[in-house]
């Protein structure tokens, strides 16, 4: 680059920042406008004009985790001085919270919630152990029909969920596997595992292989070199895999829209689903909608380095 | 298997420990058959019901009616009007997210401060479910009180109720998801650009529109097209979004094939419409697969 800078290129560079800026505001405007809501207080989420600036509550959270009913006389002086600031709120909002024996009754968010963190993490662990071993025999031994293999198992990827769910709906109907927490675990760890191999591949070739053939001249085992020698190094790569296949599966909508209803229900088919239900209250839902998607936004932090990687399948390092 | 069973001869036998054959074999074989068997084999089971007269709701048995299925579905203006649909999609969603999001990457291929958080913080968008998110959107777009009217001060429009309109709307929210992945693939794709290059045009006092149609557009193509096969193979399968967002007016192909699936239960039928789609997919994925071997070897 030149050391002096005209004129124009200066007012060109001021345009392009000025353009960085527009571009992040626009982009961020509707995780903005979910996370904002999630803290509204009822009057203020649906009105018009819409309110950008207000004073937070914490009560759509109290909401979306306890069981309500309309309140049909007011609690006395006394109950209302009693109840703690959660009870208060939904006091405040003309409502009650149902209790059994004075324990406050849960709303099924954090069940759901709960099947979705069951689901991701038992297929992650599955999809990216199975994919590690795979992604060595691929990456160190001699193949016949090695692109062909390759190419099958990334085309199990790339199929459409629906087309796949059709035939799995009826044969989960026969075994009894239609909404139960292993049938899902199962799909995803399908779904994942092509993607886990053709990642792991990359990240395992670039592990020199002259580590590994010291080790087995100093009389190790090939399976002592994997396990003490290429898993250690691989280790970044194994993480990277890891929190992807755990983005996937905790996103995942069509199988789960699908092959669940209730007990083994997760987040996503579930949070659309209260719309459904009489008048939805969008501050409740955005309220789930943050908790859920809170660990992802912390992920794409995390792996903010190996994204490019984890969206081509491994083919373009950097 | 057997191509699988001969070892290369060069590889080293190990004396002690299991061979590499038998850990090659043990390290592969299990991840190909849990594929056949959860992936291959109910395809196979649903081709066995494309060409049946089926339904999984009822309790009469499949009945064989040959190619009936098929003939039905290309005779059916419904379902072509179905893939114009998504074709009308995936150009305007593929087509917005290549625009902007090349054009992002254009905007951040420069120093300026805090460039590492603004490209995660552009990055989001494509992490997130597009399920839940896509909810969202349909309050933001809500003709009454939603922000976007607002923003644009166009009154009540109606986004997601007219199937034009709701096409778009669904296709904006696409493009802000997923204009960041063309931006990620675009900048890694800018930043191989040689610098000398660009040197040499500023001596040679190459306009900047020369600089970037004979320098930047040439070396980044690859990866665009990467980007854009990509891209256009995840629209055609497009199913949360619209769900979501407008079922009854962007009525894509996977749509229709849930309706037939599981609303109308006419299981023989969706199953030979699944047939089809998956025979565009896969043509799509095989060609996705080439390029992407021809960037790695780059």
């Amino acid at each position: 680059m030149a050391a002096v800078t005209t004129t124009g290129q200066r007012v060109g560079r001021t345009v392009a920042l000025v353009a960085i800026v527009a571009a992040v505001l626009v982009f961020l405007s509707p995780i903005y406008w979910i996370g904002s809501t999630a803290f509204k207080p009822r009057e203020v989420a649906t009105s018009v004009p819409p309110t950008v600036f207000f004073e937070p509550t914490l009560t759509p959270f109290v909401k979306l985790f306890t069981k309500r009913v309309q309140l049909k006389e007011k609690p006395t002086a006394e109950e209302y001085a009693a109840a703690p600031w959660w009870e208060k709120a939904i006091y405040d909002g003309g409502e009650r919270v149902l209790k059994v024996k004075d324990s406050p009754q849960m709303s099924q968010y954090p069940n759901r919630f709960a099947n979705s963190l069951i689901v991701a993490i038992i297929s992650t662990v599955l999809a990216v152990g199975m994919g590690t071993f795979t992604a060595y025999g691929f990456s160190r031994f001699k193949i016949a029909g090695e692109a062909d293999l390759l190419f099958f198992i990334l085309s199990t990827r790339m199929l459409p969920p629906i087309v796949v769910a059709i035939p799995m709906f009826l044969m989960y109907r026969v075994v009894g596997l239609t909404d139960s927490h292993l049938g899902l675990i199962i799909l995803y760890t399908a779904f994942n595992l092509s993607f886990s191999v053709w990642l792991m591949k990359g990240f395992i070739d670039e592990i020199p292989k002259e580590y590994e053939e010291a080790a087995l001249v100093d009389g190790y085992t090939r399976m002592q070199a994997f396990f003490r020698i290429v898993l250690p190094e691989a280790a970044t790569g194994i993480a990277a895999t890891a929190v992807f296949c755990f983005v996937t599966a905790w996103n995942e909508y069509a199988f789960a829209l699908i092959l669940t209803n209730r007990r083994a229900q997760t987040a996503p088919p579930f949070i659309p689903s209260q719309v459904g239900s009489g008048l939805p209250e969008w501050t409740v839902i955005a309220a789930g909608t943050v908790l859920f998607l809170l660990p992802v936004a912390i992920f794409t932090f995390l792996l903010r380095n190996h994204l490019l990687r984890g969206m081509s399948f491994g083919a373009i390092r950097k | 298997m057997a191509a699988l069973a001969k070892l290369h001869p060069g590889s080293r036998a190990a004396a002690h420990g299991w061979s590499d054959l038998t850990i090659r074999n043990l390290f592969i074989l299990p991840t190909v058959a849990f594929l056949i068997i959860f992936n291959v084999f109910p395809l196979i089971y649903s081709l066995g019901f494309s060409f049946t007269q089926y339904r999984a709701s009822g309790n009469k048995p499949a009945e064989f009616i040959g190619l009936q299925n098929f003939r039905d579905l290309l005779a059916d203006p419904g379902i072509w009007s179905n893939f114009s649909t998504t074709a009308a999609y995936v150009l305007v969603s593929v087509g917005g997210q290549m625009i902007v999001g090349f054009g992002l990457a254009l905007l951040l291929n420069r120093k300026f401060p805090l460039k590492g958080l603004v490209t995660t913080l552009l990055l989001l968008p494509m992490m997130l479910s597009p399920a839940v998110v896509g909810l969202f959107w349909k309050l933001l777009y809500d003709p009454s009180w939603g922000p976007v009217n607002y923003a644009l001060g166009i009154g009540k429009f109606e986004w997601l109720s007219h199937p034009t309109n709701a096409l778009f709307a669904v296709a904006i929210t696409d493009i802000w998801m997923w204009s960041p992945f063309v931006m990620l693939l675009s900048l890694a794709g800018l930043s191989a650009v040689p610098q000398h290059l660009y040197e040499a045009a500023a001596i040679d006092r190459a306009s900047p529109w020369y600089t970037f149609r004979h320098i930047t557009l040439p070396l980044v193509a690859p990866i665009l097209l990467i980007a854009l096969i990509f891209r256009t193979m995840e629209a055609f399968k497009s199913f949360d979004l619209p769900f979501v967002m407008s079922t009854a007016s962007v009525e894509t192909v996977a749509i229709k094939l849930y309706q037939t699936a599981f609303q109308s239960w006419d299981t023989g039928r969706a199953s030979a419409l699944a047939y089809i789609v998956l025979i565009v997919v896969l043509a799509i994925t095989n060609i996705y697969v080439k390029y992407l071997n021809q960037v790695k070897e780059r």
